[in-house]
């Protein structure tokens, strides 16, 4: 018998660290060769780490939602073979690079530490630093303290929080910056006081793309000033044109609304270069990019992603159509690449029919502006001597107030609605 | 009867009131502090400040007469001798530049300083007796931090050859023959001072052991020193009377008399809560001490007490911290009491240092020690007597308490302090670069012993 260590392996990219998402065993589990062992998540990719030997789990690495390092023990398992030492596992790749593509992950065969090696390295599990008996548990025990430095608690005490009614991360159970940022994201809404209360709570661990969203929302929300411009849009005429050009089209693709929005948007750029840019704000540098690559924010079962079309501004309508289509499918599904996910220029957002009459959207940091589309309704307007209906669709968009101004914020929406008002203007080069 | 109104009124310009005050002022609030003696309450005046004084000045005479007596360093010396007078007004001369420094930071954050006896008329309004008659201030809010004052005992009232803390820091001669009753914090420091400055000390003290609140081991170093200076310590021992140079105590042994030229009585301190109409407001008492809650608020609205006249730890970094908290309540900030430390220094000699929990109040927790002897540097001061020791959780490592003991520690105190306060873990320590060659080495020392014995 021998007890090795399995490693969390090298899963490539120059990916550092991966957060654990799921585990497919627990301790005591008797498993098979290339049973599934845990999921893992790098930036965009989820892995799963198969099982090298036959054998019975004796202690799991990490608990759910942890930071583990490549390298990092995974868990220990007791197995046939006779050597015992450290591992690296395998990687299969469920949700990234291609799946058609079953290249030979980056793989590593069971290296023995040392053949010889008589006694079986068993590290301490660092599970033992992660709160014991799953998430329902309370921060800590009633009467306890929290420990927090006093930077944290000053910040907490600022906004109203409860340290006690917090879980800390940090060693013995500290609370971190992090943690309240976690508790600010949450949020919390004020209670209602109804004939049917309810007691009791439920704590969820946010954990994997929905932790990667939180991050991201939280940083772009924190370090960007954002100047929201709302303006309705008379789309009846965009509406007209989409008509003219679906009908008879049977079972091709067809244009939805957002080909349109696009080719606005590439076209109001081409007179605000200053919005199709990334503004880093630690080297104070904002970056114009020539390319208008589009991030199309997309709901998906696991939460929000964002898939880019790229060179948005060579796409005719159609051709952007059926890439907009696939991309949002590779997205649903989980099958978009590392590469469609990253390096958007520009984002559009859109709730669909769910769209609101207005919404703030969040600038996909270090982005510095976002447009929201929002749900086209049709509206009795006043042409000057009567109402008359007309499809309206108001859009919301965003800016990083640092680096826009609202007048050029306020001109740049203006010309989007002249644009779609007047969809002919879109495919001129002229000036508009 | 002239009239004035404010925002804020802090009677006592103490440690607390004139903090209180300066932060006040600082957030913009109107505010008058009222104070019948010199700013800077017994801190500044008669505790803190010129205590150590006299501790300094006593060590310096102290090592040139140890100097003189030959020493290992080589160092020849002449017989010192010390005039008591001139060290008293050097210590005055100290005292009154930091009084001075109060009054100038009240000015520079627009506070009125109203001297004279502050009578409270009702939560709203306080009368004071000033040079140029009485003045009817009314006030928004009322911050009562009128302090402490020594405590006496019946066998042996202040005055004549009976001293309070306050009068032995104005003694213009040292004492040949001291006794001091009370083997607290205060009485020790005054009398090892004392007994280093040529007088023959002895302590007597109630309980089983000197320094009550601590445990043996912090003590022992203290005793030992004690007896190397010559100071005789009776425990077990209680005064009961003093005439003609002879002091009068019981102890199991049964009566006993004790020749002293004085008697220094330093049995504890107790709040002042008389004298300024306090009886009227029928506050909420929590003993003798004010009741207050974690944002200093007595139960009358819109009046606050900090410091000494709200109970233990009488220790002026209390008041300090209180009298912040109560300015940025009142500003409408969101501040509330919530330390985890507050550290408390004993200068003896060897001083003594304790942050957060002693052994004794947390059985389950580790201790982890490192002795003083083990560090280079305090070879090197000629000393190796003390240790710091550290107690934690076993479980977590999280640092639940530091004390230390030994020449020149009470400068540690802020660092352990702010262990306490970030909730520092043994690793959190160990895992510090501490300066080479120095004291404080020997508190990383003691937390890489932690970690060893838990493993």
């Amino acid at each position: 018998m021998g007890i090795s260590s399995i490693k969390i392996p090298d899963v490539g990219e120059g990916v550092a660290e991966v957060e654990l998402v799921e585990w497919h065993v627990k301790v005591g589990d008797i498993v098979k060769e290339d049973d599934i062992l845990a999921a893992v998540m790098t930036d965009k990719a989820t892995v799963e780490i198969p099982c090298l030997f036959d054998g019975k789990i004796l202690s799991l690495g990490g608990a759910l939602g942890d930071t583990l390092v490549v390298g990092a023990e995974l868990l220990t398992i007791e197995h046939d073979g006779a050597s015992s030492g450290a591992v690296e596992a395998q990687v299969n790749v469920v949700a990234s690079d291609a799946p058609e593509e079953p290249d030979e992950p980056e793989a590593a065969e069971e290296k023995p530490a040392s053949d010889n090696a008589p006694k079986p390295v068993i590290q301490p599990a660092p599970a033992a630093k992660a709160p014991e008996g799953g998430n329902a548990r309370a921060p800590r025990p009633e009467g306890q303290p929290p420990l927090a430095a006093p930077s944290v608690r000053a910040r907490a005490r600022e906004a109203g929080i409860d340290l006690r009614q917090v879980a800390g991360s940090g060693p013995a159970g500290r609370i971190l910056n992090n943690d309240l940022d976690a508790v600010f994201e949450a949020g919390s809404g004020p209670q209602t006081s109804t004939s049917r209360r309810r007691e009791g709570s439920e704590e969820i661990r946010i954990i994997g793309l929905r932790r990667k969203i939180a991050d991201r929302m939280a940083l772009a929300n924190a370090r960007i000033p954002h100047i929201t411009v709302i303006e309705e849009i008379d789309v009846t005429a965009v509406e007209d044109l989409r008509a003219v050009m679906n009908a008879g089209r049977g079972d091709k693709s067809k244009l939805t609304v957002l080909p349109f929005v696009s080719a606005a948007l590439c076209r109001a750029i081409a007179d605000h270069p200053e919005m199709n840019a990334h503004f880093d704000d630690e080297a104070g540098i904002v970056t114009r990019h020539a390319p208008v690559h589009i991030g199309i924010a997309t709901m998906t079962d696991g939460g929000l992603v964002v898939p880019v079309l790229r060179h948005a501004e060579s796409h005719a309508p159609f051709a952007a159509a059926s890439e907009i289509a696939r991309l949002a499918e590779a997205a649903r599904t989980g099958k978009a690449t590392r590469d469609e996910l990253a390096g958007s220029t520009i984002t559009i957002t859109s709730l669909g029919p769910l769209g609101a009459v207005a919404t703030t959207p969040i600038i996909n940091h270090p982005e510095v502006a976002i447009l929201g589309v929002n749900k086209m309704a049709m509206r009795p307007m006043w042409d000057g001597s009567q109402f008359v209906p007309r499809k309206m669709m108001n859009v919301s968009a965003s800016f990083d107030h640092r680096v826009i101004d609202g007048w050029d914020a306020a001109t740049f929406v203006a010309l989007i609605k002249r644009l779609l008002e007047n969809p002919a203007m879109m495919f001129m080069e002229d000036e508009a | 009867m002239k009239r004035e109104t404010c925002k804020l009124l802090i009677l006592g310009a103490g440690p607390g009131g004139y903090v209180c005050a300066n932060r006040a002022g600082q957030l913009g609030i109107d505010t008058i502090l009222v104070e019948a003696q010199a700013l800077g309450g017994t801190c500044l005046n008669v505790g803190c400040i010129p205590s150590k004084a006299l501790i300094h000045a006593a060590d310096e005479f102290h090592l040139v007469r140890h100097l003189a007596e030959g020493n290992p360093l080589g160092i020849t010396a002449a017989a010192p001798a010390i005039d008591l007078t001139q060290t008293v007004a050097w210590k005055d001369g100290i005292v009154k530049r930091l009084t001075g420094g109060v009054a100038g930071m009240m000015k520079k954050a627009k506070v009125r300083v109203i001297t004279g006896q502050g009578q409270i008329i009702d939560g709203k309004t306080v009368e004071v007796e000033t040079q140029e008659g009485p003045l009817r201030i009314s006030t928004e809010s009322l911050v009562i931090a009128t302090g402490s004052r020594p405590q006496d005992i019946g066998a042996l009232p202040f005055g004549g050859d009976i001293l309070s803390s306050t009068d032995v820091l104005n003694m213009q001669s040292v004492p040949k023959r001291l006794a001091v009753v009370g083997g607290g914090y205060i009485g020790l420091e005054i009398g090892t001072a004392m007994a280093k400055l040529g007088a023959q000390v002895t302590v007597i003290e109630a309980a089983a052991q000197i320094l009550p609140q601590y445990d043996a081991d912090l003590t022992k170093p203290v005793m030992a020193r004690l007896k190397t200076l010559g100071v005789t310590v009776l425990t077990g021992a209680k005064a009961a009377g003093f005439g003609n140079g002879s002091l009068e105590i019981q102890t199991k042994e049964g009566p006993q008399t004790i020749d002293a030229d004085k008697v220094l009585v330093t049995v504890g301190r107790v709040p002042v809560t008389d004298g300024f109409g306090l009886e009227g407001l029928g506050l909420t008492m929590q003993g003798r001490f004010i009741d207050i809650d974690d944002r200093c608020r007595s139960s009358m609205h819109g009046v606050f007490a900090i410091g000494d006249v709200t109970g233990d730890p009488m220790l002026a970094h209390r008041a300090m911290a209180q009298g912040t908290l109560v300015a940025e309540v009142i500003a409408g900030n969101a501040a509330r009491w919530d330390k985890r430390a507050i550290p408390a220094v004993c200068f003896t000699d060897p001083e003594i240092v304790t942050v957060g929990l002693l052994p004794a109040d947390a059985p389950d927790a580790g201790v982890a020690l490192f002795p003083l002897a083990g560090n280079g540097r305090s070879l090197t001061l000629e000393r190796r007597d003390g240790f710091m020791r550290i107690v934690y959780d076993k479980g977590t490592g999280l640092v639940l308490g530091i004390q230390a003991i030994g020449a020149g520690l009470s400068e540690m105190a802020g660092e352990f302090a702010l262990a306490l306060e970030m909730a520092a873990t043994l690793t959190d320590i160990a895992e510090t670069i501490h300066a080479h060659p120095t004291l404080g080495e020997a508190v990383q020392e003691a937390a890489i012993e932690g970690l060893l014995a838990q493993q």
